[in-house]
């Protein structure tokens, strides 16, 4: 999975609806992907990025993939310049999750990742 | 006999061997393209610009290339392990999730610009080893399911689960184009009330409703009906296809 997809998870556990966002990475192992740059998803999906989200996550985990020296105050949307939507979609969508845990802040489940796949499979007792 | 959703979880009937043959077959590619275009032009989305997609029931990725083609970003969810393989095997685009959308979706407010979910043909490879009788299943057919007797198994607790998370999930405004092969009335009218209580608009479009072959039922939900990046949702439900 790549940071895109960390970005929109939250925590669906039963009782589950606060402080459920972001799900916290252990044990990551990570490789770099190539995905095609394109402004225009980018641009659609930047209303949705938490910004101090975004940057802690790449800094604490996946520094060592590339520069990752993003803005600490969130561009408005209208002064994104070319160089900074192209970080952004790397963050995004070239580090990609190989192995690893996503534990929740506010109950602890833990979301396991093998092969790239987060397991989101609840035990009977966390159903909502 | 009854059909295979009511006799096995899907994580038991999809294994490795059916995963891939189900992949590799060339009628279920093109039965999965010719949905998802259909999907497509039900979702109604805003033209000329890319979208973010939530393909519920992904299985090994084949909707998800056409999405790609299209040129959007698409996100998977299924609750086959066998069949994300084939998926990751494949090297699709898009994020894949181990998910039961009967337990409810784990996204964030807002985030897609629309879902769709189509049906999965078996091949005949499954009817012979299985010696089932030929038809489709949806993953809508899973959701009634019941597999214990704890409430949240129950098959409106799943329904209203997945629904009033994917309702979440889904950007204002936005349409999920569900195909589902109900087996009697009372399940398109159960899913269609729990989905509406869960805050969706829309309804069932049926293409072709005379042809016994190529019937296919949808459900058409929208969230909120307000202008769609310059378009405007129509508010009432696209027509189904006429013919046979
Ligand atoms: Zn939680």
């Amino acid at each position: 999975m790549r940071l895109i997809a960390h970005h929109i998870l939250a925590c669906h556990a039963k009782g589950c609806t606060s402080n459920n966002f972001p799900l916290k990475f252990s044990d990551v192992e990570s490789q770099n992907a190539e995905a095609e740059f394109s402004p225009d998803f980018l641009k659609g999906f930047y209303p949705k990025i938490e910004w101090n989200v975004l940057i802690t996550t790449a800094k604490e985990k996946f520094i060592k993939f590339g520069e990752v020296s993003l803005p600490e105050e969130q561009p408005n949307l209208e002064d994104l310049d070319e160089e900074t939507l192209k970080k952004i979609h790397h963050v995004l969508l070239e580090i990609d999750v190989i192995t690893g845990k996503m534990s929740c802040p506010n109950c602890g489940h833990i979301y396991p990742i093998m092969s790239g796949i987060p397991n989101m499979l609840l035990a009977e007792h966390e159903i909502a | 006999m009854s059909r295979p959703e009511l006799q096995a979880p899907p994580e038991i009937y999809y294994d490795d061997t059916v995963a891939k043959k189900y992949t590799q077959n060339s009628r279920n590619q093109e039965i999965q393209a010719q949905m998802t275009y259909r999907a497509l032009e039900l979702l109604a989305l805003p033209a000329g610009r890319p979208s973010y997609i939530l393909d519920i029931g992904c299985g090994s990725g084949l909707s998800g290339e056409i999405l790609e083609e299209e040129g959007h970003v698409w996100t998977g969810v299924d609750i086959s392990p066998s069949m994300l393989e084939v998926a990751l095997e494949r090297e699709v685009e898009g994020d894949l999730f181990l998910q039961d959308i009967g337990q409810g979706l784990g996204f964030r407010p807002g985030t897609f610009d629309g879902a769709i979910r189509f049906v999965h043909t078996l091949d005949s490879y499954r009817y012979e080893r299985l010696m089932l009788p030929v038809f489709s299943i949806s993953v809508l057919q899973w959701l009634f399911n019941a597999e214990t007797s704890h409430p949240t198994s129950s098959p409106p607790h799943r329904l209203s689960r997945f629904f009033t998370t994917l309702y979440a999930a889904l950007k204002n405004p936005s349409r999920a184009v569900l195909q589902f092969y109900p087996s009697s009335d009372s399940q398109i009218t159960m899913c269609s009330t729990i989905a509406r209580r869960a805050g969706f608009g829309g309804g069932v479009i049926v293409d072709y409703p005379n042809s016994k072959k190529a019937r296919k039922v949808f459900l058409c939900l929208f969230v909120g009906t307000g202008s769609y990046s310059g378009s405007t949702i129509a508010e009432e439900v696209p027509r189904g296809l006429e013919g046979d």
